[in-house]
């Protein structure tokens, strides 16, 4: 854990590279945690390329919306649930206009809106949370893609920006024991309205693939990605096989100009 | 040798002289004028067979009178399962003008399956590993009230990566494995509706390939069957052809098979682009006028205007045989019927061949024709468009006439674009493309996924356009391509390049003697040079 902090979650780098604009409140609480670790299991075994998929907009039909909705809703009390709902309600051109500006602006801001948020209210109602809304929303070609990248002996990596709470029953589900999502900041149980950093988003999924190649002997030239968005651009092009998946307009240019296959797994 | 092939052998086969006008080719989407120097061999298109006046009673006809079989009605029980299996969008070429010759199969098969008690009853497409049909496509096909009544739950596309969907039936006496659609193999009766374009097409070929999965297809797609066939237009003489019958005795044994062949005669246009099918000598001045027209519209437009604008002229095919039954005795009649309409005698055989590319090929209907398929219509189609011996001498110039544009379909061709870029500059031996690369493009999950759940053609598909080519990338000694608007294409391909006709024309004299035989195939055509 030491290394990877030292080489990859080294923050001062981070802001240098420009990712970062300040080094995170909470890098010691990373740094004593064992949050990637878990994530990122150390399987051994001789795997030579691995399919990295990002989650929301690919696989399944929800976005990080969808979530922060779903807990709105899901509040102790009518009218906070109505306060929470109508303040999501009302958020939503902000966040569409900031996730078109940048992605770590949208991440700034969108977290926020967890703010006073329990952990263990969070963890309570993910399972409700998978069953209600992200299993119904996951797109039937999403199954196929991952059957066949499986049947490959590829190893199958979800790399999101959304929350490890709302990720673990989707991957589990999915039959995906590889993955790496962001993480709230909780102080006494209580969520901050802050990312543990590094934030996953952009750049820094594209540098988490290549510490995760590095780290488990995978080539990266024989992987596969697949996105949906233009944010994931870095993402995409570290791979040998990058693919845009149900794409934005963007990123559906991005994907003629390079060409890049283009699924849609609708 | 040159006065005795100059002298007028049939009515297909036209010699240059000083006053002859010059040829019309086509060139991708435009059509050019070129003189061609004295003496060259043009071949055209033979006249159109009539067709069959009334192909209702025909079709009903040959249902009632089948080959090696009890007729249709016969073969019927209340209850039992039957599947259709019917050509997709490759053929014919361009797309008939509707009612399809397989709509109207359709409609009669359908009522006597419903006037016998016949419920449950399934309409597959037998695109094998070529795209599935859109929608829209598929209602076109067969016409709306079939459509609305199957689609999409008993009518839809055959699903080659399907693992539930199909079924192992086995393997020949020569070790080639055959996986089958499953609903057509465990039907208690399949029926399969083709259409006839070239020799190649139907027989064996239909179930054994078209309703096949990856796997089996590889024990034929090969460049080694492909380099044995010669041509593969000549099912005597074709390797792959023996292989589909050894898979289709297999299919024989598992699953019962009443096959509907049909002819159909080479009627591509009528009326206002009939002239592209006549001898320029010949030329009203009405005809001149329309290729006038033609030619000032479509030099207004940009490039796909004009494609668009082509791949929307129906073709006016129509049918000139029917016959049903068994494989074996109805393919043998169809084929019959084919080198009818096809065959051009021709004799010796000549040092320089001319063809122009349409934007016309199995592949790319509604979408481009790119390199690749520019690749597999010279060396592929065009090239083996023979019977007996090639029409050019072995190591001759083939000409092509195309601007070889570097455009690929994102949606219908993605392997092809990466098979052109990443495999191309590596190598061009059909072999090594096979072990080394053929199975990584077949099972990458993009493509997979892409052929599934879209409309793009496998992943190994621009594998088997290449080794389509293969018989006659050994055959000739060098292949020019005239008016191409780029170096690199040509250069990926393994072509030399000219600015123009009369250029490569040079070119190749300077290759093979000014005395050299030249020989223009007249584009569009589907015509076989039947070598004596």
């Amino acid at each position: 854990m030491a290394l990877i902090y030292t080489d990859f979650f080294h923050y001062p780098k981070w802001v240098e590279y420009g990712i970062l604009t300040t080094v995170p409140l909470a890098r010691q609480v990373l740094a004593n945690t064992d949050l990637y670790k878990n994530s990122v299991p150390d399987l051994g075994g001789s795997v030579a390329a691995a399919a990295f998929y990002d989650l929301e907009g690919t696989l399944v039909s929800t976005n990080l919306v969808h979530t922060l909705a779903f807990y709105a809703k899901n509040q102790p009390g009518l009218l906070s649930s109505l306060r929470k709902s109508t303040r999501t309600l009302l958020s939503l051109p902000v966040f569409a206009a900031t996730d078109q500006y940048s992605r770590k602006v949208f991440n700034d801001l969108f977290f926020k809106s967890y703010k006073g948020q329990t952990e263990d209210r969070m963890r309570f109602f993910a399972k409700e949370l998978f069953e209600t809304i992200l299993k119904p929303a996951i797109f039937p070609g999403a199954y196929e893609l991952i059957e066949k990248a499986r049947s490959l002996g590829l190893r199958q990596v979800v790399v999101t920006g959304a929350l490890d709470l709302s990720v673990k029953p989707l991957v589990d589900h999915l039959g995906i024991t590889d993955y790496v999502a962001n993480h709230l900041e909780f102080v006494n149980g209580v969520a901050t309205g802050r990312l543990l950093p590094p934030v996953l988003a952009a750049a820094t999924k594209a540098s988490w693939i290549r510490q995760f190649a590095e780290r488990e002997g995978i080539n990266l030239s024989d992987s596969y990605a697949y996105s949906d968005s233009m944010s994931d651009l870095p993402m995409l092009s570290v791979v040998g096989h990058p693919a845009a998946v149900n794409p934005d307009m963007r990123l559906r240019q991005a994907a003629l100009h390079h060409d890049w296959p283009i699924l849609n797994l609708k | 040798m040159a006065l005795q092939l100059r002298r007028k052998t049939h009515e297909s086969v036209i010699y240059i002289d000083r006053d002859s006008a010059p040829r019309i080719m086509p060139s991708g989407e435009d059509f050019i004028l070129e003189d061609l120097p004295i003496g060259t061999r043009v071949l055209y298109p033979n006249p159109p067979l009539k067709g069959l006046p009334n192909r209702e009673a025909a079709i009903r006809y040959a249902l009632n009178h089948p080959h090696g079989c009890d007729p249709l009605f016969a073969q019927l029980e209340p209850g039992m399962k039957v599947t259709i299996a019917v050509d997709d969008i490759s053929l014919p070429l361009p797309p008939m003008a509707t009612p399809d010759i397989r709509q109207t199969i359709l409609e009669i098969v359908l009522d006597m399956l419903a006037g016998h008690g016949v419920d449950d009853v399934h309409i597959i497409i037998a695109n094998s590993l070529h795209r599935k049909m859109t929608p829209w496509e598929m209602k076109r096909m067969v016409g709306a009230r079939i459509y609305d009544e199957f689609y999409p739950d008993r009518y839809y596309n055959h699903d080659a990566e399907w693992s539930d969907g199909m079924i192992k039936i086995g393997e020949t006496r020569h070790k080639e494995p055959l996986n089958l659609n499953r609903r057509a193999a465990e039907s208690d009766l399949l029926i399969y509706a083709n259409i006839n374009l070239v020799p190649m097409d139907g027989g064996h070929k239909s179930v054994a390939v078209g309703l096949c999965d990856y796997v089996s297809l590889r024990a034929h797609h090969e460049p080694q069957t492909i380099r044995d066939s010669d041509s593969y237009m000549d099912p005597a003489r074709s390797e792959l052809n023996n292989k589909c019958v050894r898979l289709g005795k297999l299919v024989d044994e598992h699953v019962n098979v009443f096959h509907i062949e049909t002819a159909i005669n080479n009627r591509m246009y009528k009326g206002d682009m009939d002239f592209l099918l006549k001898n320029e000598d010949d030329f009203t001045a009405f005809d001149r006028m329309k290729f006038e027209a033609m030619r000032y519209a479509m030099s207004k437009l940009p490039r796909q205007a004009r494609r668009k604008l082509l791949h929307s002229r129906p073709a006016q095919y129509e049918m000139t045989a029917c016959h049903a039954g068994k494989t074996d005795p109805v393919h043998e009649k169809i084929i019959a019927k084919g080198f009818e309409q096809y065959a051009i005698p021709v004799r010796g055989q000549c040092d320089i061949l001319i063809t122009g590319i349409p934007d016309i090929s199995p592949y790319n209907v509604y979408s481009i024709l790119n390199p690749l398929l520019v690749q597999v219509m010279a060396l592929g189609y065009h090239f083996n468009f023979y019977r007996n011996k090639p029409l050019l001498k072995k190591g001759g110039v083939l000409i092509v006439q195309h601007p070889c544009y570097d455009e690929f379909d994102h949606n219908f061709h993605p392997s092809y674009i990466e098979f052109f870029n990443r495999l191309l500059p590596e190598t061009r031996d059909s072999f090594v493309l096979r072990e080394k690369y053929e199975q990584e493009f077949a099972n990458n999950p993009s493509y997979v996924e892409m052929y599934r759940r879209g409309n793009a053609y496998h992943g190994a598909h621009p594998f088997f356009m290449w080794y389509w080519g293969e018989n006659g990338r050994q055959h000739v000694g060098k292949v020019i391509v005239a008016g191409a608007e780029n170096a690199h294409v040509p250069a990926m391909l393994g072509w030399e390049r000219a600015d123009n006709l009369t250029e490569a024309i040079a070119m190749a004299r300077s290759y093979m003697g000014n005395s050299a035989e030249i020989t223009m195939l007249h584009q569009p055509m589907i015509g076989i040079a039947d070598m004596e």
